[in-house]
């Protein structure tokens, strides 16, 4: 288990109060200057060394991210954005950040903003989390009463607002693009990438949008070393994160651990174990609902991490772990992840719009055992003429947990759906429109 | 995407009160000059606040008018967003979580509740306008999940008897205490927590 004085967010728990005064306690704001003081290529290099990899899903190198920033300002100001639109069943770590460790994110904020030159930064957080936004503005209202952010913050001779802008219940709004959109006034529907908004973002400026966990990792990396980090977990998928472990386990919690622990550890040992016991387990969804599952034979030896789970072809995203017993139906609950996504979907894209649906009717009629033999084989084709098909990740998140439905549990689908259409009786029905259904052998 | 439809009883006026003006004209200003347009969620929001919780057509066309924009790009806005209100709902919104990580824990009992108390079919209103309720996609709060949202705060940790706890004293016009009801800390493990310990005792 990951010592104590190695996690980050010490106040996960709120044991000790998310003021500025016991922020500064923990080590927040102190001595913010000296970081900068070492320039902006020392903060990248720094961040590149510590190989953090986004925590909003995708895992994309943040060094790399924010040196995709122009070097110099142009005519545009850069904008930094920090991505809290928390949506992804699963997850619910950033709502924790927001509204325990603010001070964390806004020091982040600060070097982030320094290291890719932004003025701006706008915190996007789901409308929902207004009771936590409110927390997260009298964080930021108490930093500019103590010059930490404003003109010259913190002492750095940099300037920095932070605005916060509130979402209105569209999971789509957590994709980068729509999220600007969003920002900019107008319905979350993505845009097409390339051009890639560190070059043209946030009203056409230069624009890096980071995940509110990444963000606030920042300053203890630069404090304690990016080599300090990049010893943690292993090679490329380094460091510590905060794991929500949901669905049938005795406790469910938050809690922050190394990367690359065994899944079955976090289960155990944090959340409790499985409620019913280890045996009573059927399948985990890894990674927030986009994520496909994985079932219980492999659940023994997983390790979490971006490489080990997409080798299993799943994947870390958001680390919101789902655990599912046996008690579940599983073709329910993976029907209600795909109601989830036909609700949600934007629909800017045909695949998507339609194809969401479909899956969810589909899902429904084959939880009831009234599908046919051959839709099991037609809802595998559905997922595949979605994925990569549409302009955002929206399309992968939406099939793939369907895909990993049917790569695991194949067998229990086609017990319950025995229904055969075929007419079996010799029978001439000029009217029947599916012609190809009578048994032409009968 | 939902379906939404604006309510059919629409007032004939809608403006700003003071207080919300002044709100407004804050948000505008955190975003560049001409670039007013951003404050649009945020407008739509306040007039949702000082509008009983819903937002008439001629609201939108108040912020269109305010920020300088066509109207049709407002009712857009609003018409996507899933927490604009485009028909009257209750003083008191319930909204339950039934997404997959509250379903396996039970979420159904919790609407199960609402039918009993409150109405049978979601987004209905009682005679008193006090209560409405409505199955939501997640809400952001698996691990205490099964919860639900009235208004602005989060309920968690339910189970039926809770919910139905809280809907009598929502019923009788009492706000119940937010947070989980199973009495635990914000989001740390029940019982035998194994990390952060001196602080704990601290």
């Amino acid at each position: 288990m990951l010592k104590d004085q190695d996690r980050i967010f010490q106040n996960l728990y709120n044991d000790l109060g998310s003021d500025l005064t016991s922020a500064q306690k923990r080590g927040d704001w102190v001595n913010t200057k000296a970081i900068t003081e070492k320039g902006r290529d020392w903060i990248i290099n720094e961040m590149k060394d510590s190989q953090l990899r986004g925590r909003g899903g995708a895992g994309f190198p943040t060094g790399l991210k924010w040196s995709f920033a122009p070097k110099e300002v142009g005519s545009r100001p850069h904008y930094l954005v920090i991505n809290g639109d928390e949506s992804e069943p699963g997850t619910c770590k950033d709502r924790d950040i927001l509204r325990f460790e603010p001070h964390k994110l806004i020091e982040g904020c600060l070097i982030a903003s320094y290291a890719i030159q932004a003025h701006v930064c706008y915190i996007y957080i789901r409308g929902e989390y207004f009771v936590d936004g409110q927390k997260l503005q009298a964080a930021i209202d108490e930093a500019y009463e103590k010059k930490l952010i404003g003109k010259n913050a913190a002492g750095t001779g940099w300037d920095l607002d932070i605005y916060i802008h509130y979402g209105a219940g569209a999971y789509i709004c957590g994709e980068e693009t729509a999220l600007l959109e969003s920002i900019e006034g107008n319905k979350g529907q993505p845009r097409l990438k390339p051009p890639f908004p560190a070059l043209i973002g946030l009203y056409g400026c230069p624009t890096i949008i980071n995940n509110v966990e990444t963000i606030a990792v920042v300053p203890t990396i630069l404090r304690r070393g990016g080599k300090w980090f990049a010893s943690l977990g292993r090679e490329k998928n380094t460091g510590t994160k905060i794991f929500c472990i949901s669905g049938n386990v005795n406790n469910p919690c938050n809690v922050e651990e190394e990367m690359n622990i065994p899944l079955k550890e976090l289960i155990e040992v944090h959340a409790g174990g499985v409620i019913g016991g280890w045996d009573n387990l059927q399948a985990v969804i890894p990674g927030g609902s986009s994520m496909p599952l994985i079932p219980k034979e492999k659940c023994e030896t997983l390790t979490m991490d971006f490489d080990s789970l997409v080798a299993e072809k799943s994947g870390l995203g958001t680390a919101g772990v789902v655990v599912i017993n046996k008690d579940q139906d599983i073709i329910k609950c993976m029907a209600r992840i795909a109601r989830f996504y036909k609700h949600e979907s934007c629909g800017q894209c045909t695949p998507c719009r339609e194809g969401s649906g479909w899956m969810w009717r589909m899902l429904e009629r084959m939880a009831k055992g009234e599908a046919s033999k051959d839709e099991i084989e037609m809802l595998g084709d559905v997922t595949k003429q979605i994925e990569g098909h549409t302009i955002c990740a929206f399309g992968e998140g939406s099939s793939w947990p369907v895909q990993g439905l049917l790569r695991h549990f194949k067998d229990e689908i086609k017990k319950r759906n025995n229904f055969d259409p075929i007419v079996k009786e010799t029978q001439n029905i000029p009217y029947l429109v599916d012609q190809h259904l009578l048994d032409k052998n009968a | 995407m939902s379906l939404k439809r604006p309510a059919k009883d629409q007032p004939e006026s809608f403006e700003f009160n003071s207080s919300s003006l002044e709100a407004a004209n804050k948000i505008i200003s955190k975003y560049p000059k001409g670039k007013q347009q951003s404050a649009v969620m945020a407008l739509l929001y306040i007039a949702q606040k000082q509008n009983d919780n819903w937002i008439p057509l001629v609201a939108m066309k108040y912020i269109a008018k305010l920020l300088d924009m066509p109207y049709i790009k407002v009712y857009e806005v609003a018409t996507f967003y899933s927490m604009f209100n485009l028909s009257p709902v209750g003083k008191y919104f319930i909204q339950v979580c039934t997404t997959t990580p509250c379903m396996i824990r039970g979420a159904s009992k919790l609407v199960e509740a609402c039918k009993e108390k409150i109405s049978e079919n979601e987004s209905e209103l009682l005679p008193d306008k006090n209560c409405s309720w409505m199955e939501v996609e997640c809400l952001g709060a698996c691990v205490t999940a099964p919860m639900m949202q009235i208004n602005d705060d989060y309920y968690e940790d339910l189970d039926k008897e809770k919910t139905l706890e809280i809907l009598d004293k929502i019923l009788k016009d009492e706000i119940p205490k937010p947070g989980s009801y199973r009495g635990r800390i914000n989001n740390e493990p029940e019982n035998g927590r194994k990390t952060l310990m001196e602080l704990k005792n601290a």
